[in-house]
Order: structure tokens, then C-alpha cells, then sequence
């Protein structure tokens, strides 16, 4: 009985909320994979293009509400964010018209892109906390339990309670079905193959008479859908703060990074690495061990191996570590 | 002359924009603008040596001005008895056991062939340390932290004059820069931005919550000036005396003695944060009159042209015997020393030192944005771009102000959008920001005042 | 009237100085023609300027008795002209079969057959068709570079020093697959460094000389050419 208590009391508290966060983290850091890529430089505006998707969401969730449209159990978010999207690709497809492309065209070096990737990141912050503001808003409309700690405990008469909210179980869900349609896409398809060609060879594809505009239209298509899901899912979860989304790119490149920047695959599994690691190692274990020792080696700290105020230091540790050992990362990078 | 022209001009725009804010809004105002663009001067300069000189990205500018500032607390705080005598034995035997943990890893490193096991022999001494060092500094972290925490909870500092900290936080910095440096160098560029950023992230995470060292988020306030305080200025007879001689025009014309005693002691007020600010500016100035031209002997000495070859061409430069990566780690160490003198200039100024307002966004990004609008590789150029950018992100909030009023003149004052635009005016200084550097980067990719080498 | 011609075509990069001048080259189907010459004597500029990867002052290039000079390299990829580039001439992130794929990528129809057709030129291919190019030997690349070219049924085909930096062996074993494709009644347009080898499997050679055409003739004419043999083949 105890034994079960410290499965469910680590299904709780470190399971259910990594395999979500790491979730988030992935949609964000195949958005920042493939942008490396295909366009060939780090999108430092990463954060705030979610951030805007995020607020387009909620500006259509507010309006959905306002007019009485709801999806029940479900959160109306869920409802907007098909036109968010498509607001974003246009936003996407606009920034890249009149900023990315001139520098595409002339060949500037990626350092230069990312230096213009910081001028989008400004601008779009500051359009985001025009329109809605820096503070804090929650949108989760709809039921947010799936089971509460305390029917579980009435149900299964286990002392530890395991909590699943339906942002959680959503998160998880839809990044699987995404992640699984953008792979079929990019090793199935002929459109996702020449993207992968022009990631891999861009000359070769050239040559191969692939092109280029259209392969470029395609991947800020596919970052909008990316960052649109990724920031909404991330807000429905939590809240959404525009500050808190500039700051999300930091574990959001480490991923990407860690798992081999401009390898999809990777970033999907580097997101997850990420969220795990950074649970695992700021989680107080005492509980844990109270369940699963006797009485007489019961700790008396907290048995937590770093507090969580270093939850960000600790991704930034591992990206790194992983840089300094392995800088393809872990998973073997530019093979998208 | 001539040739000079442009910056002369640039410069002479720059200081009457300042003016005028001193003739339309006030001098106060003015002058602190004038020390935040000297002190964005100097951080420009060092993100500047590091990019312009030697095209290395460093997006870490954040944890040295941060390192700075924790340079200028440690020096000019006075100790702590108390905390110290709870526990500052302990925790000084942390930093030996830090040492020797280093020492170790070294020594593997050293001693044994590269395999797998060095490499988890390496893993286990840090773990192994990490653990140690917890469980010995838990207790006395503790102890430290409940010594008066209103007031003081951490160790303190030497209690010595802050303009000390200027030359520490240039040598805090400097070893952060080495650490950095040699971990990340190695990478290309934009790893390398990425890098720098996420440990400039991790140093401040470390400050923040390090309390025993930095009092974290409860701040530090009340440093020690290096110039005379505003209240006791005004009880100095000699300061009204100057007050009085420079207002004497002013004074004479008033004919009843009450009403030219009020006028004085107004003017006196004022007159003092005036003073003060200007004594800062003076501080300043030195420093970054000083820095330029050690830079601009530097630029145009053989080490400066040995460095803008490794630049434009490191191979060639390798194969013509330079050593690079020693040469990128000097210039990178260099570079972040002088922004770290920035950060603990800033601290100076300010007073107080504050973990929870170093943010990537102004303390990184915007730096950035000074160094690209200004000219990279341009001395002139970074500082002007310090200026410049530092003006527009005071007065952005104005200008807006302004140009909503102007655009929304027709609609009543409490329209809900209108109300929604003027709530919304700090967020328009990111939006000019961002055109600023998008509109330079694109006519003008290498700045306002571009990088010009003549030959000597 | 040769199949596939370059007339009289003079150019360089940019705005920069001239590299060809007035240089022409033809080939027909079925033929193997080899450009030779010295260091910078502009003979990759000629292949370029064929592909339309620089832009011509004068000249004409013209496939089949129709002027290609305006069109971009992508349209003439439609005409049916291939490159095989010297260096990164794989994807090397893809399997073969998706190589081979991409080098059909302009056609609409169904392309099996073809990639049936280039397993049977390189058999190896066929073995290792899902195995990533980037864990193939040189010569299999090599031949992988070929097959992704030989997609489009091209009836031009042009190799940029297809046997650069591989051992002799696999040379020899590149220069029988070149002949083989010959066969399928391409037209094969090379530049070549290894000038012994290649003349030996050329019907027609061309040595260009600072850019302009100093000696042409067939393979046997020029390695029995004494000017040639001691200015290029070392004696």
C-alpha cells in the first residue's frame, strides 16, 4: 500500500506535470528547429510570436463568450484557436514579407537574422502588451478536473491523491496528435520531403528544381500552427502573462538544442528531457522516501536536490553540459 | 576635419536633444538622463569590443552588469558581525571545498586518459560535492539568513568607498567571462548568443536567490554615495552661497526679503539634486573618457588590427599563427569587464542594488539594440548609439503620449480606446525600439556612424 | 547543329570582370564531352553560364534549336538539363530512395519506374535504398549524385569533376557508370581534372585557356596532341 501511495504521490507530482510542460516546451522547440532549419537562424522572437498567438486566441475565446458560443465540458478556447491560427499564419507570412525575406534574399549570415529576429521580438512584445496588456489573464473556461485528488482517494482509498486536469490530459493529447500529423508530413509527404531536402541541401534542392518561396511559405505555416497551439495550450495550463512567454524561450531553445538543433524529432524528445529533468531534480523527495523506507530511516530534510527558485538554471545546466560534450546535441542535429 | 564631420554633427545633435530636455522639461531630468546614457555608453563599449573588435555574439551582457552591481554592495556594505560569527566560517570552508572540488576535477583531467569512466569519476566528484557542500552550508545559510532579516540577513560587505567596486566588478565580471569563455567560445555564433544568454540567466538566478550573499529579492538599499548627499548639501554655506551667485539675476528682482528667502530655498533644493547629478556626471565622464581611448589606442595599435583580421578571416588568421581562441577569450574576458564597471556604475548611481529588475530585455537586448544603431566596430559609434537609444527609450513614453493625443484628438477623453492606447504608453518605447533596429539594420546595416579604420 | 550548344558566351560573376570569353562548347546525345584545362581557365564558369547559374553578356545557349539564354537554372532543369555539383551533391540527411525522389521532384507522373530504372544502373543503390546517404562510402554518393540527376530523364547531363577526391579504383568504377548512362542516349557534359582518364572515355574534349577555347578535338586527337600532352597531361 505504501508502495502504491509513492507511485501515485511521483504520478502527481513529477509525472503528470512534466509529461505536460515538456509537452509545451516541444511545440515550441520544433517551432524554433525548424525556422533553424529551413530559414537558418535562431528565432530569439520565438516567445513572443506564442505570446501573440496566445492573445489572438483569447481575444476570439472573449468574443465566442461574449456571444454565447461554448463547447460545454470543454474550454471555448478550444474553438478559437482554428482562427487564431490563421490570424497568425497571416501575421507569420507578413513579418516574413517585409522583414525576413529581403535578408533571405540577400544571403546575409544567420547572426544577422537573429539580430533582426530580436527587432521582430521587440515589436511583436510590444503590439502584444498594447492590445491586452502585461498582466495575467486566465482563459480556461469548461470543466478543469478530470479526477480530483479527493475522489481518487475516495475511490481507490490510497492516501495520496492524483489530480488530472483537463488542461493536462488536452496538453498531451493534442501536442501527440500534432507532433504525429507533422511527422507523417515531413517523411511521408513530397511537399515535407523537399522541406526536408532544402533543410538538408538548399543548393541541391535548388537544383532539383524545389521551390524555394514555396517551401519557406510553408514553414512559417507550420511555425504559426506550432506556436498558436503551443502558447494557447500553454496558457489554458497555466495563465497567460506575456513576460512569462518571453521567458519560456529560454527552456524552449535549450530543448531545441539539446535535442540537435534543426532535428524535429529531437526537439520533440529534448522538450521532454527538459521538463523531466527540471522536475526531478527540484522535487522534495521527503514524502517519497517516507513511503518507501521503513519508519526508522525516515529523512528528516526535505531530501530536494536543488530549490526550486533554480528550475530554469537547471535546463540552462544541462544545455551546456550538452553543448560542451555533445554540440549536435543529443540526438544528432540538422538532419530535420 | 572633415572627415570627422559626421560624428561631430551626430554628437552635437545628441547633446542639444539632452538640452532641450533640460530647457522644456527640467535639468534634473536631463542630467539623469545624461549619466544613464553615459553608463549605456560604456556597457555599449564593452558589448562593442567583443562584436565590433572580434564579431563575437555575447548575449550575456545581463549577468555582468549584474556581477557589477553584486561587486558594489560587497565592497561598500559594512560586514555583517553578527551573521559573519553565525556563519561565515562555514561558509568559507564551502568556498575552500568549491576550490578543491575544481582542483580535483582538474587533476582528473589532467591525469587521466579520456574515457568513459573519467568522465563519471568527473560527474561523481561534482555530485559528490554539490551534496557535501549543501549539507555543510544548509545551517549556517540558515543562521545567516534569520540575523536581523528585515534589515540585513546576509554577510554583508569590506565597508570600503563604492568607487572601489568599479575595479572589482571589472574583475568579478572578468572571471565570470573567463568561465564563459572557455565553456562556449568554442561554438558558433548563434550558439553562442543562445549560450551566453541562458548563462547570463543562470548567474542571475544565483543572485536572486542566494540570500546569505545578496539579500536576493528583499534588495539592498542605502549604499554609500561617492558624492555628497542632496540634505546636507543644503545646510552647506557655501553651496547656497553658489546657489545664490548663479541665481543672483533671478534673486535681485525680487524686492521683499521673505519672498527671495522662499525662492532660495526652492532653488537650493533643486539647486543640490542638481549638483549631485552633475558630480555623478563628472565620475562618469572620467570613466568613460578614459575607456575611449584606451579603446582607441587599442583599435589602432597592432593588437587592433591583428584582431579585426581574426575577424574578417579566422582561418587565414590561424594560419598565419594568431591564436584565435586565446585571443577571442582575452578580448571576451576584456569586453565583459567593461560592463561590468557599467553594472556597478549603475548601482553607484541608483543606491541600491536590485537582483529582481535584471531582465534580458534591458539589461541584453536593448544594449544590443544600442550597439547595432550606433555603428558596430566604432568606438564613437557604440557610444552614440548609448546615447541615442537611451534618450528614445526615456522619451519614448512622451512621444507617445504625444502622438496619441494627436492622432485621437477627435475622440472624447473617455472613449474606451482612447483610455486603452494612453494606459498602454510605456509598451510603445519596445515598439519604437523594434522599428528603430529593424529600420537601421535594413538601410543602414552598419549603424549611424559606421566603422571607419584609416591607416596610420 | 549540335543537340546542346554554347555560343560564343562571355561573362563572369557579378558586376566582375569577365572570366569566359567567347567561349563555346557543344555536345550530342549520346556523347561524352570533356572540358579540361589549367587552374582558372574558367572551366566550371563555362558549366555555370550553360546552367544559367551566372548571367551571360553575349552568347546563346541553346537545347535542342531552342534559345535557353533567359531562362533561370530551375526552368532549364525542365528542359531536361541536370548538374551534378562537385561538392554536396547529396542530401546527405535522406535515404537514397528519398534522394532519388527529390530528383524527380519537378514530375507529376509517377515515378517508380524511373527510380526502378536507376536501381538497375547502380545496383548497389537498390540495396541500400533506406539506408541515409551521409552513411554511404564516396563512390556510392557519387553514384547516389548521379541517380538523383538522372531523375528528371534529363537529356543534358553535366558533371562538375565527378571524380574529385576519390581513390583510383572508384574512378575507374565512376567513369564505367558514366559510360553506362552515355548509353541510355544522354548527352554527358563534364569538367575534369583527372584530363588522361576523362579524354580516354570522351568522344570530344575542349581545352579552354583563360576562359577562351584553345584547343577542341576528339579524345584520342588531344591525348596524341603534343601541345596538349605537355601543357596539360604532363607530357
Amino acid at each position: 500500500m505504501d508502495f502504491l501511495n509513492a507511485i501515485i504521490l511521483l504520478l502527481n507530482y513529477i509525472f503528470v506535470p512534466a509529461l505536460t510542460y515538456g509537452s509545451q516546451l516541444a511545440l515550441g522547440a520544433i517551432f524554433v528547429t525548424l525556422i533553424y532549419g529551413i530559414l537558418r537562424f535562431a528565432n530569439f522572437a520565438t516567445g513572443d510570436m506564442m505570446a501573440f498567438g496566445t492573445m489572438v486566441t483569447i481575444l476570439i475565446t472573449w468574443y465566442f463568450q461574449s456571444i454565447g458560443i461554448s463547447l460545454g465540458v470543454l474550454p471555448t478556447a478550444l474553438l478559437a484557436i482554428p482562427f487564431a491560427i490563421i490570424f497568425m499564419i497571416g501575421y507569420m507570412l507578413f513579418i516574413d514579407k517585409f522583414v525576413f525575406r529581403y535578408y533571405r534574399v540577400n544571403k546575409s549570415p544567420p547572426v544577422q537574422l537573429a539580430m533582426v529576429s530580436i527587432g521582430v521580438m521587440f515589436v511583436t512584445q510590444a503590439v502584444v502588451r498594447i492590445i491586452i496588456g502585461p498582466s495575467d489573464r486566465r482563459f480556461f473556461d469548461g470543466e478543469r478536473f478530470i479526477i480530483k485528488a479527493g475522489e481518487f482517494k475516495e475511490m481507490t482509498g490510497l492516501n495520496e491523491g492524483l489530480a488530472i486536469k483537463s488542461s493536462q490530459v488536452m496538453t498531451i493529447f493534442i501536442t501527440l496528435v500534432l507532433v504525429s500529423i507533422l511527422f507523417w508530413f515531413l517523411n511521408k509527404t513530397k511537399t515535407g520531403k523537399s522541406m526536408r531536402a532544402y533543410s538538408d541541401n538548399e543548393d541541391l534542392a535548388l537544383l532539383s528544381g524545389i521551390d524555394p518561396k514555396r517551401v519557406v511559405m510553408i514553414t512559417w505555416i507550420i511555425a504559426g500552427i506550432l506556436a498558436t497551439i503551443g502558447g494557447a495550450l500553454y496558457g489554458l495550463d497555466k495563465s497567460f502573462k506575456p513576460f512569462t512567454y518571453f521567458n519560456n524561450m529560454l527552456p524552449i531553445f535549450a530543448a531545441a538544442i539539446v535535442g540537435g538543433i534543426g532535428n524535429p524529432f529531437g526537439a520533440f524528445l529534448g522538450g521532454y528531457v527538459i521538463a523531466f529533468s527540471e522536475i526531478f531534480l527540484t522535487y522534495a523527495y521527503k514524502k517519497f522516501f517516507m513511503y518507501v523506507l521503513p519508519a526508522s530511516m525516515e529523512p528528516e530534510t526535505l531530501i530536494q536536490l536543488l530549490s526550486t527558485d533554480y528550475k530554469f538554471a537547471v535546463s540552462f545546466s544541462i544545455l551546456v553540459i550538452v553543448l560542451l560534450y555533445r554540440p549536435n546535441g543529443i540526438f544528432k542535429g540538422k538532419v530535420l | 576635419m572633415r572627415k570627422h564631420l559626421n560624428v561631430i554633427i551626430a554628437y552635437a545633435i545628441m547633446l542639444g536633444l539632452i538640452v532641450l530636455v533640460g530647457i522644456f522639461q527640467s535639468w534634473n531630468v536631463a542630467l539623469s538622463i545624461f549619466n544613464m546614457c553615459l553608463i549605456s555608453a560604456v556597457m555599449t563599449m564593452g558589448a562593442n569590443i567583443q562584436w565590433g573588435y572580434a564579431g563575437l555574439i555575447n548575449f550575456g551582457l545581463m549577468g555582468y552588469a549584474a556581477l557589477g552591481g553584486l561587486a558594489a554592495v560587497l565592497i561598500s556594505v559594512d560586514p555583517v558581525q553578527e551573521a559573519w560569527v553565525a556563519g561565515g566560517f562555514n561558509i568559507l570552508m564551502c568556498l575552500c571545498l568549491i576550490v578543491v572540488m575544481v582542483f580535483a576535477v582538474r587533476f582528473v583531467l589532467k591525469n587521466f586518459e579520456k574515457s568513459k569512466i573519467r568522465t563519471y569519476g568527473i560527474a561523481a566528484i561534482i555530485i559528490a560535492g554539490i551534496v557535501i557542500i549543501r549539507i555543510t552550508s544548509e545551517p549556517s545559510i540558515e543562521a545567516i539568513e534569520s540575523v536581523n532579516p528585515a534589515t540585513t540577513g546576509f554577510l554583508g560587505g569590506l565597508g570600503l568607498p563604492i568607487v572601489f567596486s568599479w575595479i572589482v566588478g571589472a574583475f568579478f565580471a572578468a572571471g565570470l567571462a573567463f568561465i564563459v569563455g572557455k565553456v562556449a567560445l568554442g561554438l558558433r555564433a548563434d550558439y553562442l548568443a543562445i549560450a551566453t544568454l541562458l548563462i547570463s540567466e543562470i548567474v542571475i538566478a544565483i543572485i536572486k536567490h542566494e540570500d546569505w550573499l545578496t539579500r536576493g529579492v528583499k534588495n539592498v538599499i542605502g549604499l554609500d554615495r561617492p558624492v555628497p548627499y542632496e540634505v546636507e548639501l543644503q545646510t552647506k554655506e557655501w553651496f547656497i552661497n553658489l546657489v545664490a551667485k548663479f541665481n543672483s539675476g533671478k534673486l535681485d528682482l525680487m524686492t521683499s526679503i521673505a519672498d527671495k528667502q522662499a525662492a532660495l530655498n526652492q532653488l537650493v533644493i533643486e539647486g543640490s539634486s542638481v549638483f549631485v547629478k552633475l558630480c555623478y556626471s563628472g565620475l562618469f565622464l572620467i570613466v568613460v573618457v578614459v575607456l575611449l581611448i584606451i579603446t582607441q589606442k587599442a583599435l589602432y595599435s597592432p593588437w587592433g588590427r591583428m584582431m579585426r583580421a581574426i575577424r574578417d578571416n579566422e582561418e587565414a588568421a590561424n594560419a598565419m599563427g594568431k591564436n584565435v581562441v586565446k585571443q577571442h577569450l582575452l578580448i571576451f574576458i576584456l569586453g565583459s569587464a567593461i560592463v561590468g564597471i557599467a553594472g556597478a556604475m549603475l548601482v553607484t548611481q541608483d543606491g541600491l542594488f536590485t537582483p529582481g529588475s535584471y531582465r534580458p530585455m534591458r539589461y541584453t537586448f536593448l544594449i544590443w539594440v544600442m550597439v547595432i544603431v550606433g555603428g558596430s566596430g566604432n568606438n564613437f559609434g557604440a557610444i552614440l548609439g548609448g546615447f541615442a537609444v537611451w534618450f528614445l527609450w526615456i522619451e519614448a513614453a512622451p512621444i507617445a503620449f504625444f502622438l496619441i493625443n494627436l492622432f485621437t484628438a477627435g475622440l472624447a477623453d473617455t472613449h474606451a480606446f482612447k483610455i486603452h492606447l494612453i494606459e498602454s504608453v510605456p509598451y510603445f518605447r519596445y515598439l519604437m525600439m523594434g522599428m528603430g533596429l529593424l529600420l537601421i539594420m535594413r538601410y543602414r546595416p552598419k549603424g549611424i556612424l559606421p566603422e571607419k579604420i584609416e591607416i596610420k | 547543329m549540335a543537340f546542346f550548344e554554347g555560343l560564343k558566351m562571355t561573362g563572369g560573376y557579378g558586376t566582375g570582370p569577365d572570366i569566359i570569353n567567347s567561349c563555346s562548347v557543344d555536345v550530342n546525345r549520346g556523347e561524352i564531352v570533356s572540358i579540361l584545362g589549367p587552374n582558372g581557365a574558367g572551366k566550371s564558369t563555362a558549366m555555370k553560364a550553360l546552367l544559367g547559374l551566372i548571367n551571360l553578356k553575349s552568347g546563346a545557349v541553346v537545347i535542342n534549336g531552342k534559345d535557353i539564354s533567359k531562362l533561370s537554372p530551375q526552368d532549364r532543369v525542365r528542359e531536361g538539363i541536370s548538374f551534378v555539383p562537385q561538392t554536396k551533391n547529396v542530401f546527405t540527411g535522406m535515404s537514397v530512395e528519398e534522394n532519388l525522389e527529390m530528383g524527380a521532384y519537378l514530375r507529376d507522373d509517377d515515378y517508380q519506374n524511373i527510380i526502378e530504372e536507376i536501381y538497375e544502373l547502380f545496383p548497389i543503390l537498390r540495396e541500400k535504398r533506406n539506408q541515409l546517404v551521409g552513411e554511404l562510402s564516396g563512390g556510392q554518393r557519387q553514384q547516389v549524385a548521379l541517380g538523383r540527376a538522372l531523375m528528371i530523364k534529363p537529356s543534358v547531363l553535366m558533371l562538375d569533376e565527378p571524380t574529385a577526391g576519390v581513390s583510383p579504383i572508384v574512378m575507374d568504377e565512376l567513369f564505367d557508370h558514366i559510360i553506362k548512362v552515355k548509353r541510355t542516349n544522354v548527352a554527358i557534359l563534364m569538367v575534369e581534372q583527372n584530363a588522361k582518364q576523362a579524354l580516354n572515355i570522351s568522344d570530344r574534349g575542349y581545352v579552354l585557356v583563360t576562359g577562351e577555347n584553345k584547343y577542341s578535338g576528339t579524345g584520342q586527337e588531344l591525348l596524341n596532341d603534343p601541345r596538349v600532352r605537355s601543357s596539360f597531361l604532363g607530357g
